[in-house]
């Protein structure tokens, strides 16, 4: 047995070690380099399961002690806690799996990060080249099936390239629109023969990224934004990744224009600010769709506007002149179409913006009108102490507790909703959660991620019972690495959400959404080693959750809460954003 | 069951009247809006590397573009290989097809062609030989070149523009047709203008100017 890193250093070697950084050895092997070309472009954690395929990559990672790997109990939670490290550094999470089901397994985590524009790379295994197309062992067309869920992917050919085709991918992750990337390692290119030492991450040579947008449509927007009377920013997910929020928060300031954001955009703004509207779209606050529905002038920056955001196109912002600023020019009239198209990198156009505008837009009476929709469509819920226990206290006990830089992950179902609408996020980067795809069993790796991208940082995860049962496994690697996370299962015994639509669209028949038993977490987290806890009472809240956040390690909350809450406000599917449903009988 | 929040009901607020359409278009009443689809050909350069084909068609399919053909073929430019597609989409949808592609990492360079721009397809087919004289004449009329011919079939082919096709495809039909097979239209831009952005720097180095033999 030996302990990876441990070897005791020869005595010359101990005399140097004052010495300027070392020499890396040369590079004798395709898994090497490619082991290397992950050093160079400054990765300092990965998350992986090892497998057939992919063994000479673990070979190379034995000698770089450096670089921290963590076992993932399966592939799909090393995407998530992947996908969660690369928003959270804005560097690619690196995640690695073996061939046929290891690469089939990321499929889910892939998928995720590509709807949230999330920085990945994943480096698969693959059978030896001349096996591949007969079907063997663990034979899979990772680069196939993989293909309509990356930004881009590639199968490695040799040796000498292996390293620098990398570096590509891990450039391609994290610049312009970021995404997911992958490499397929067949066996033989990993383990052949090379000398090459790759470089630094280098973009391919026909990817351009714009980064300033035109002159002219920045002045165009700039008059469209002076002229008008109804202004609303609806800052996305962009502004967080392009580290744009500085910029935004001057602009808005300046110009006192209300913002709205995206799921994947809280924290892009700070919501306690007067002219915050915190997040439109189907289970937005009621005041942010009314700014959307009745705006004169929307500034976009960074979003795609996904359908649980517009609602139905024909009512989403129908008066209003729209300018679209993106770095993907593709999603320019994707959806919505733009008046004015500002392509480039967000806080460079907002900065051109700022220069560009003379004077701010007259709009008083439209900021009246919005701090008017906020009092008569104020967030909130019943609580009797003496009913059962309405989640959306416990989301707002948990914020009370922990500083404003903690790290809020998700699952996907109920609990999310309230997780977004009831804490209050100040700071970018502090919302992890999975939008577009929607995946359950997002919540317990990305909080693994988390934990490891920033160590230093309080980390919560708001869970479902469904979700939960998901990804559970991962709680081995929690406990193992010892991450000091609190995970609070907003436990209704149901898939909540689904519930929810039953009742309201399909005549209560509830049908698969219950479940005749879920396990007892608090015990559950025990057998894996970590702490665990229940709440059943109000007056249990505050003290449980604070006893599981001093708990060194990881702990699991079993939050018991009224199996038959709602989540509200609601825009139906398709539905008009201003005509979102407070109540069931509103639908 | 569960109470929800307080408020006005979607019936007792101000609802906005404007209208998008479907495409996400600001309705203007006095203007309306054209979403008419036309026919159009894109032309794309792309990196010859294993993979282009499949992403270029996966694009098409995934994103529900509406195709009519699709060609590719190498240039003299052994790293890049030109896609031509015939589409009918909406302007929107045309704008559409042309970022979407551009996006994808092995796409050089795209761009919509002009309408002057100069398309031909080639069609090679098998009629019944029971008239061979009348095929032959057909066969001039349309500037065509026979195969093949005997006893049972004659094999031709014609080259031309969408229309002339189509019209000798009906010409044909008279003998009956036994098998088809069409290129799909291919296109360069008309004069010197170069067919996609950025072409003349890529594309032609490896012809060379002046050749010694
Ligand atoms: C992997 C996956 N399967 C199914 C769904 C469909 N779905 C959406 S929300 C939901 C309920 C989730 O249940 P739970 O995690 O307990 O959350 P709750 O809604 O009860 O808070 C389901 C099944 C999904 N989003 N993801
Ligand atoms: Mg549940």
């Amino acid at each position: 047995m030996s302990e990876r890193g441990s070897t005791a250093m020869p005595a010359e070697e101990q005399t140097t070690t004052n010495e300027p950084a070392e020499e890396p050895a040369p590079i004798t092997t395709g898994a090497e380099s490619v082991v290397r070309a992950l050093s160079t472009a400054g990765v300092n954690a990965m998350f992986g399961v090892q497998g057939g395929a992919i063994m000479p990559v673990y070979d190379a990672l034995y000698a770089e002690t450096d670089l921290q790997h963590v076992t993932m109990a399966h592939e799909q939670g090393a995407a998530h806690a992947a996908d969660a490290y690369g928003q959270l550094t804005g560097e690619p999470g690196v995640c690695l799996a073996t061939s046929g089901p290891g690469a089939t397994n990321l499929v889910t985590g892939l998928a995720d990060a590509d709807m949230d524009s999330d920085p990945v790379i994943a480096l698969t295994g693959q059978v030896p080249t001349e096996l591949v197309g007969h079907d063997a062992f663990q034979e899979t067309d990772t680069v196939g099936v993989t293909r309509p869920v990356t930004k881009a992917n590639y199968f490695a050919e040799d040796a000498d390239s292996v390293g620098d085709l990398v570096g590509k991918a891990y450039a391609l992750a994290r610049e312009g629109r970021p995404g997911p990337t992958l490499v397929d390692l067949p066996k033989d290119v990993t383990n052949g023969e090379t000398d090459q030492t790759p470089g630094a991450p280098a973009l391919p040579k026909y990817h351009e990224i714009q980064e300033m947008a035109d002159e002219a449509a920045v002045e165009a927007a700039a008059r469209a934004l002076e002229a008008s009377s109804k202004p609303l920013v609806l800052a996305g997910g962009g502004v967080i990744k392009g580290d744009a929020t500085e910029q935004l928060r001057t602009f808005a300031l300046r110009h006192e224009v209300p913002v709205v954001t995206t799921m994947p955009a809280i924290g892009s703004f700070p919501e306690d600010h007067e002219l915050a509207l915190e997040w439109a779209g189907m289970h937005g606050t009621g005041y942010a769709n009314m700014a959307i529905s009745h705006c004169d002038c929307l500034l976009a920056i960074g979003t795609r506007f996904d359908d649980r955001l517009t609602g139905g196109i024909e009512t989403f912002a129908p008066a209003a002149e729209i300018i679209h600023v993106d770095i993907d020019p593709s999603e320019i009239s994707k959806n919505v179409a733009a008046d004015i198209a500002l392509i480039g990198d967000a806080g460079t156009v907002i900065e051109q913006l700022a220069s560009a505008m003379d004077r701010s837009p007259s709009a008083a009476d439209w900021r009246t009108d919005c701090q008017r929709w906020k009092s008569t469509y104020e967030m909130g819920y019943d609580c009797p102490k003496d009913g059962p226990l309405k989640p959306q206290f416990v989301v707002e006990a948990m914020d009370e507790l922990t500083p404003d830089e903690t790290i809020v992950t998700t699952g996907v179902g109920q609990h999310q909703m309230w997780a977004a609408q009831y804490w209050t996020y100040t700071e970018p980067r502090t919302w992890i959660s999975s939008h577009g795809l929607g995946t359950m069993g997002y919540g317990l790796p990305a909080a693994i991620g988390a934990k490891v991208a920033c160590p230093d940082r309080e980390v919560v995860c708001f869970d479902g019972d469904g979700s939960f049962l998901m990804t559970i496994e991962e709680l081995s690697v929690a406990v193992r690495e010892n991450l000091d996370i609190t995970v609070c299962v907003l436990n209704n015994n149901a898939v909540g959400m689904v519930r929810q639509w039953q009742d309201a669209f399909f005549e209560e028949r509830r049908m698969a959404s219950e479940y005749p038993w879920v396990p007892a977490f608090d015990k559950l987290a025990e057998s894996f080693g970590a702490a665990g806890f229940t709440i059943k009472e109000y007056d249990e809240v505050a003290e449980t959750l604070a006893d599981a956040r001093s708990y060194d390690g990881p702990s699991i909350v079993d939050v018991f809460i009224d199996p038959e809450e709602n989540v509200y406000p609601m825009v139906k599917s398709g539905g008009n954003n201003a005509a979102f449903a407070l109540s069931e009988d509103q639908l | 069951m569960s109470q929800g929040l307080e408020g006005p009901a979607p019936e007792e607020r101000s609802l906005p009247e404007a209208r998008r359409s479907p495409e996400g278009i600001r309705l203007d009443p006095a203007t309306g809006v054209d979403h008419s689809p036309r026919r159009t050909v894109i032309s794309a350069l792309v990196a010859h590397e294993p993979g282009v084909l499949s992403e270029v068609s996966g694009l098409v399919s995934r994103r529900q573009f509406n195709i009519e053909s699709l060609t590719v073929g190498s240039t003299t430019n052994p790293e890049t290989a030109r896609i031509t597609l015939v589409i009918e989409e909406s302007e929107q949808g045309i704008r559409q097809v042309e970022t979407q592609l551009k996006k994808l990492l092995p796409v050089i360079s795209v761009r919509e062609l002009n309408n002057d721009a100069v398309r031909r397809e080639l069609v090679v087919l098998k009629v019944h030989a029971e008239a061979p004289e009348q095929v032959h004449a057909i066969t001039e009329m349309y500037d065509g070149t026979v195969l093949d011919a005997g006893p049972r079939t004659i094999t031709v082919e014609i080259t031309g523009d969408e229309l002339k096709i189509d019209d000798a495809i009906d010409a044909y039909n008279q003998f009956g047709i036994r098998e088809i097979a069409r290129t799909g239209q291919t296109a360069l831009a008309r004069g010197d203008e170069w067919t996609t952005h950025a072409e003349e720097s890529r594309y032609e180095r490896t012809t060379p100017v002046h050749s010694n033999d």
